[in-house]
């Protein structure tokens, strides 16, 4: 039960410095998910903050203490690897009490901590296992009962999904969430998967290049993205990016993308006074381009047409590519659409919904 | 070292580097038993065998490279290297190729009789070297032994195995094949199950036979392998001992003679050690350059 | 189609089974006639009637009797014994140690360390035997088994740090993260952890250590000439043959005895002594 917090936390590997000026609190209880594409410093951060790296410079502190020079055992976290890390030695019962024995605790409350762990995952039965006897979710399981087991204040988990086939993986989402709620700790969750990290993260922190880029909870991500990257970073399919110039008409501000123009509403254009004549990005979600045929209800927002180039069924919905002019944009569009490869299409764009980025700093342009 | 350790981290917090050290030290304490023996019982008697070397019978007087130069001119001498050179070459050849063709054919069988044969195969490999020597010295002995039998009964004459040069240089071969051979057999073997399946069926789909399969995929994926294998196999061809000693001493009148055995001679036997160390440094250049290369594949090999 | 090729595949072991044969008889004819040798009587032996590659005498023990009771045999066998257990305990500590260092606890010049390990594994014990001589004489040793418990590590810690640090640095980095989350120190991560997951390595270096110890023919045969002092290796060939008389029975009997404990080793740890030679080669 603590929290943590890194002050302008920088890790230099030689020359290449993986993580920059990092400055972030966790509050207590908090599941946070540190999200980002490979290579973004992620994993880093998580292991500066359990000990298994050096700080360069800056510090950390868990609870209220500075544990920049304390070694990891002293520092009452535990981690959860990405391929488990389980001793193949060890039973599951050993793997989980190692930690306990290491620290030298009476064997009853060892097997009483052990016991009420394998409860909670629902691993009694395989105790006695050795890990190569398990399934991937069962050692999935066992990596989390031995950080169980601990009591540590602060989880570390280091993409513990990533080796799960799909469908393990959105069960194990939903239990870790479950197991979160139960144990009240605070989480710090390193993933590339942006699913993941909506679906479980009480705060969302994504990664790029070893900065952070935004911070906030998992729909204030979605709905304000604050710039080019975490907008395309999150949601799937990823956002449509459109270049275009905004243009003041009589009737309105304009998004001129050359060969079809947009509307933009006028709660929207109202803050874009000054913008005219800029170059921006205009960004949309796939789900809210809508087939004009089956849009349900009155379709809100402006009308474009295109050529259709791969319709991608999914059962539940379709993805349809979509050739405009010099654009190709990807639509999520209900099931019944009658679209074709190489046939015309007309689609509405909810402009609502439109995300405006400046072109050359990539942020977002303030529209609520 | 400590100062070592601290230049390098110096920039780093106090305490951090604090553990870091210790596990430095603690290092350095666990590598100290190895350095030690890899100093005081491999780089200094090297040393001193350099040093030994230019001494002279009674090592009283340095001679310089005397001892080198006296080598040089003696005919025995050059009988060691020339058969030196002889006998490696060919038993590293014929081990590499037998050691292939047996790691084919056990390749070949069911999973169970493959366990069982690679075993056997080994045998000879993971038998003491002198004491299977003895059982080939018996093997040769001309009057009494079964070879020379077997000749006889297939039509054959006699062959004098330890006492003609050229049969006593077939002898130290032979017994240095079939001591060797199993060696290659399970190195090929390890090589021969990393290749792929897939590779093979890519292969036959496009149409090439069994030698083709072999020409184009076993060979080329076995190279490297067969480049470190016959290295390791040259250094310890090259310095045997135990075969020659036992099978002839270095006779007849010198010609079986290997740098080991014939450093034995001299300088054990003949009481002369600067001498001896010197025939013993000769391998020098050869082990070296074997070892170099050794080095060299196995690094591309981590590339 | 597919009778065919399962015909085809029975006809390949088939053809493999014939082909090994050649082999097989090549590798075992002289263990045989070692064999049958040692359990022929001397008469036999020297007799030229007769086919020689079966007994066809009274099979005596007498050879074997003769090893044990007129000869310093058992003395050599405690010798090897003695020797070669020392050897490998002495080897595994110091491989161990080092190869954990080596591979884990990266400090200065680690890697060239790993370096020369390798190279002084490749030093064969005929480049370095004079020198010794004189360092074993230096120590007072010559004539004496003892000198053997500081000659043979030179031959077995290289190797076994090398394959050592080979099986060590195949153990998931993870691991040790995982035990130093756990609270481990580096002690107990060597104990607890690797040991442990690296036991077939331990044990692949272990049977090496022994083997080779076990083996060796050219230091015993260099510096020690007195009979209680031998091992197996040059007691059986030094003592076994008088001049120009040769105890061709009792030389097959002690070869042989002395060759079993090392095979018997072999044949139940072989595939760790196959997955040791090969990882330690090929690396």
């Amino acid at each position: 039960m603590a929290k943590v917090i890194l002050e302008n936390v920088s890790k230099n590997f030689g020359r290449v410095q993986a993580v920059k000026n990092f400055s972030l609190e966790v509050d207590d209880q908090e599941f946070l998910v540190l999200l980002g594409p490979s290579g973004c410093g992620k994993s880093t951060t998580l292991r500066m903050i359990a000990g298994l790296e050096e700080v360069t410079e800056g510090k950390i502190y868990i609870g209220d203490i500075l544990v920049n020079d304390l070694p990891p055992r002293d520092r009452d976290i535990a981690m959860v690897f990405q391929d488990y890390a389980l001793y193949p030695h060890m039973t599951v019962y050993q793997n989980m009490a190692f930690g306990l024995k290491l620290r030298k605790r009476p064997k009853e409350e060892i097997d009483r901590r052990v016991r009420e762990a394998a409860e909670i995952l629902g691993i009694q039965e395989l105790l006695t296992r050795k890990p190569r006897e398990l399934s991937g979710g069962q050692r999935q399981r066992v990596a989390v009962g031995r950080a169980i087991v601990r009591q540590p204040s602060v989880f570390l988990f280091d993409e513990p999904l990533s080796n799960l086939d799909a469908k393990l993986r959105v069960q194990m989402r939903a239990e870790l969430s479950k197991l979160h709620n139960q144990l009240r700790t605070t989480i710090i969750y390193v993933t590339h998967d942006q699913v993941e990290a909506m679906t479980m993260g009480t705060k969302i922190v994504i990664m790029k290049d070893g900065e952070i880029q935004q911070v906030g909870s998992p729909m204030e991500v979605y709905n304000y993205p604050v710039n080019v990257f975490v907008a395309g970073f999150i949601g799937s399919p990823a956002m449509n990016f459109i270049p275009a110039t905004l243009v003041q008409l009589e009737d309105g501000v304009w998004l001129d993308a050359g060969n079809f123009q947009l509307l933009l509403p006028p709660s929207k254009a109202e803050r874009l006074q000054d913008l005219k004549e800029r170059r921006v990005l205009c960004g949309i979600r796939p789900e809210h381009i809508q087939d004009k045929a089956f849009a349900s209800k009155r379709p809100k927002g402006s009308t474009i047409e295109g050529i259709v180039e791969v319709v991608e069924p999914l059962g539940s919905e379709v993805f349809l590519s979509v050739r405009s002019g010099g654009h190709t944009l990807t639509a999520r569009v209900d099931p019944q659409t009658r679209a074709k490869p190489n046939e015309k299409i007309e689609l509405v764009l909810d402009t609502d919904r439109i995300h405006l980025f400046e072109q050359e700093t990539q942020r977002r342009i303030n529209t609520e | 070292m400590r100062s070592i350790a601290s230049v390098v981290n110096r920039k780093s917090s106090p305490s951090f580097l604090k553990i870091l050290r210790s596990r430095r030290y603690a290092a350095y304490w666990m590598v100290l038993p190895l350095f030690i023996l890899i100093v005081g019982l491999v780089v200094y008697p090297f040393c001193y065998s350099l040093y030994l070397s230019m001494l002279n019978k009674s090592e009283t007087k340095w001679v310089g490279l005397k001892n080198f130069g006296r080598l040089l001119g003696y005919g025995t001498f050059w009988l060691v290297v020339g058969n030196s050179f002889r006998f490696t070459l060919i038993a590293v050849f014929f081990k590499a190729t037998l050691g292939l063709a047996l790691a084919l054919i056990l390749n070949n069988l069911p999973l169970a009789g493959q366990r069982l044969w690679r075993g056997v195969s080994m045998i000879p490999w993971v038998m003491p070297l002198a004491l299977s020597s003895l059982g080939w010295w018996w093997v040769f002995e001309p009057t009494h032994s079964a070879i020379n039998w077997v000749l006889v009964q297939l039509g054959g004459t006699p062959k004098p195995w330890l006492s003609d040069p050229f049969w006593a240089r077939v002898s130290t071969i032979v017994t240095n094949i079939w001591f060797g051979t199993p060696f290659f057999m399970i190195m090929y073997l390890a090589g021969l199950k990393s290749i792929p399946e897939s590779l093979y069926e890519a292969a036959q789909i496009d149409g090439a036979g069994a030698v083709q399969r072999f020409r184009y995929v076993t060979l080329p994926m076995l190279s490297r392998l067969i480049a470190i294998t016959v290295m390791f196999s040259t250094i310890v061809t090259f310095a045997n001992f135990d075969i020659v000693r036992i099978l002839t001493r270095g006779g007849p009148r010198y010609t079986t003679h290997l740098f080991g055995t014939y450093a034995f001679n001299i300088g054990i036997e003949a009481g002369h050690l600067p001498r001896g160390a010197a025939v013993a440094l000769f391998m020098f250049p050869v082990l070296g350059l074997a070892a170099f290369f050794i080095l060299r594949n196995i690094a591309r090999g981590e590339e | 189609m597919i009778q065919s090729l399962a015909r085809r595949k029975r006809a390949k072991v088939f053809i493999s089974y014939c082909a090994l044969v050649p082999f097989l008889v090549f590798f075992l004819f002289p263990l045989y006639w070692m064999l049958i040798t040692s359990f022929k009587t001397d008469t036999e032996i020297t007799s030229l009637k007769g086919v020689p590659l079966i007994i066809q005498g009274k099979p005596t023990l007498a050879h074997y009797k003769k090893i044990f009771f007129e000869t310093a045999y058992v003395t050599w066998f405690k010798n090897s014994f003695l020797i070669a257990g020392l050897v490998t305990i002495i080897t595994m500590a110091i491989s161990i140690l080092a190869a954990y260092a080596i591979s884990r606890l990266r400090f200065f010049g680690s890697r060239h360390f790993g370096v020369g390990v390798f190279c002084t594994y490749l030093v064969p014990p005929t480049l370095l035997f004079i020198p010794f001589y004189k360092v074993v004489g230096a120590l007072g040793l010559l004539n004496s088994k003892w000198s053997l418990l500081f000659l043979y590590p030179t031959l077995t810690v290289p190797f076994c740090t090398w394959i050592l640090i080979g099986f060590f640095s195949s153990i998931p980095k993870a691991l040790d993260e995982a035990a130093f989350v756990d609270g481990a120190s580096y002690i107990q991560m060597l104990w607890k952890v690797f040991l442990p997951v690296a036991a077939p390595g331990l044990i692949a270096a272990t049977l090496f250590a022994f083997t080779v110890s076990w083996a060796q023919f050219l230091y015993p045969l260099a510096y020690i000439y007195r009979e209680n002092e031998m091992v197996l290796t040059n007691g059986i060939y030094t003592t076994l043959i008088r001049g120009d008389v040769y105890f061709w029975g009792e030389l097959m009997a002690g070869a042989l005895l002395a060759s079993i404990p090392v095979v018997v080793l072999f044949a139940f740890l072989m595939d760790y002594y196959i997955a040791g030679l090969t990882r330690g080669t090929l690396r």
